[in-house]
């Protein structure tokens, strides 16, 4: 086991944005994991930003109305095709 | 790759099920709705027209939101509306308050001398709406809008975001912590107006700046 000089909670939550962006190389990211472990304050805060980040990526995604999914479709069918398409199939997908 | 009758049905498939995703984030770049879908079919449009460029099928959706995201940049400047690429020096000083510090909610929730009832961090969340999110979001001045988009929703990495906005890394790293630091404010005040019990001080506080009756 390498012997590490252990980081403070400043220099952790001042890296702790990239770490969960996982932004950090090896050495800094174990550094970080290190102190999270062993610092209850620090891994709530962790947590907390954590979860506020899922909060945020949940919005990414939304229920598509139909009409919307309709005009894709249309727009898809209506797509001209690049010349030399391979032979015809019969499950043109129509 | 060569588009012909089974890779339209390919793409078909694979666009219908990115469809989702595509609008949300579609709608927290452009802001409302109807920009929204039309980004996304503007996107759709020139991914099919650019499918030759597309190497290997695996790398389509990410591919894909590379063409969304671009495309609304490209809008952006075609608008002549200030493109986000453009720094604004130190970093939306001008634009989102002077303040140096980092906004943090979680500080905020455990300050010390503050007495809450219950759990704060619970409180916190459970009166934490979508709508409120999205509101705080769309709130931002759009060079932070875009960077949070691009990191929180399409989960891209620092050096996708500085390629796609023609930035270095550094820039990248603190405009979205100024971004974010924004956000946590706007969030903060969306949960006071929520009613989030404000906390009364402990008797030996020396200041009072939370108390309320």
């Amino acid at each position: 086991m390498t012997e590490r000089s252990r980081i403070s909670c400043e220099q952790a939550l001042r890296l702790l944005a990239e770490y969960l962006d996982g932004e950090l190389s090896d050495l800094a990211r174990h550094d970080v994991r290190h102190h999270l472990d062993t610092c209850r304050s620090c891994y709530s805060r962790a947590e907390f930003e954590t979860r506020l980040r899922l909060e945020v990526t949940a919005l990414a995604r939304v229920p598509v109305p139909n009409q919307f999914e309709e005009r894709v479709r249309t727009l898809i069918g209506h797509f001209e095709s690049i010349p030399d398409p391979p032979p015809p199939t019969s499950a043109d997908g129509h | 790759m060569n588009p012909g009758a089974d890779a339209r049905e390919w793409f078909e498939r694979e666009v219908l099920g990115a469809l989702p995703e595509l609008l949300g984030t579609a709608r927290r770049l452009a802001k409302n709705e109807a920009d929204a879908e039309d980004l996304v079919a503007e996107a759709i449009a020139k991914a099919w027209t650019a499918l030759g460029s597309l190497h290997d099928r695996a790398s389509f959706r990410g591919w894909l939101f590379r063409i969304l995201t671009n495309t609304y940049l490209s809008d952006c400047r075609s608008r002549a509306i200030r493109p986000p690429v453009e720094s604004l020096g130190d970093d939306g000083e001008g634009a989102g308050g002077g303040e140096g510090e980092q906004f943090s909610i979680f500080e905020r929730l455990h300050q010390p001398f503050l007495l809450w009832w219950g759990n704060q961090e619970r409180e916190f969340f459970d009166r934490l709406l979508r709508e409120d999110l999205e509101q705080a979001i769309d709130a931002l001045p759009e060079i932070f809008r875009v960077i949070v988009v691009m990191a929180d929703l399409e989960e891209l990495s620092y050096q996708e975001i500085a390629t796609a906005l023609n930035i270095p890394i550094g820039t990248v790293r603190s405009r979205l912590a100024r971004a974010r630091s924004l956000l946590q404010r706007a969030l903060w005040e969306h949960a006071i107006d929520a009613g989030l019990a404000r906390p009364r001080s402990a008797p030996l506080a020396s200041h009072r700046r939370n108390v309320h009756d």
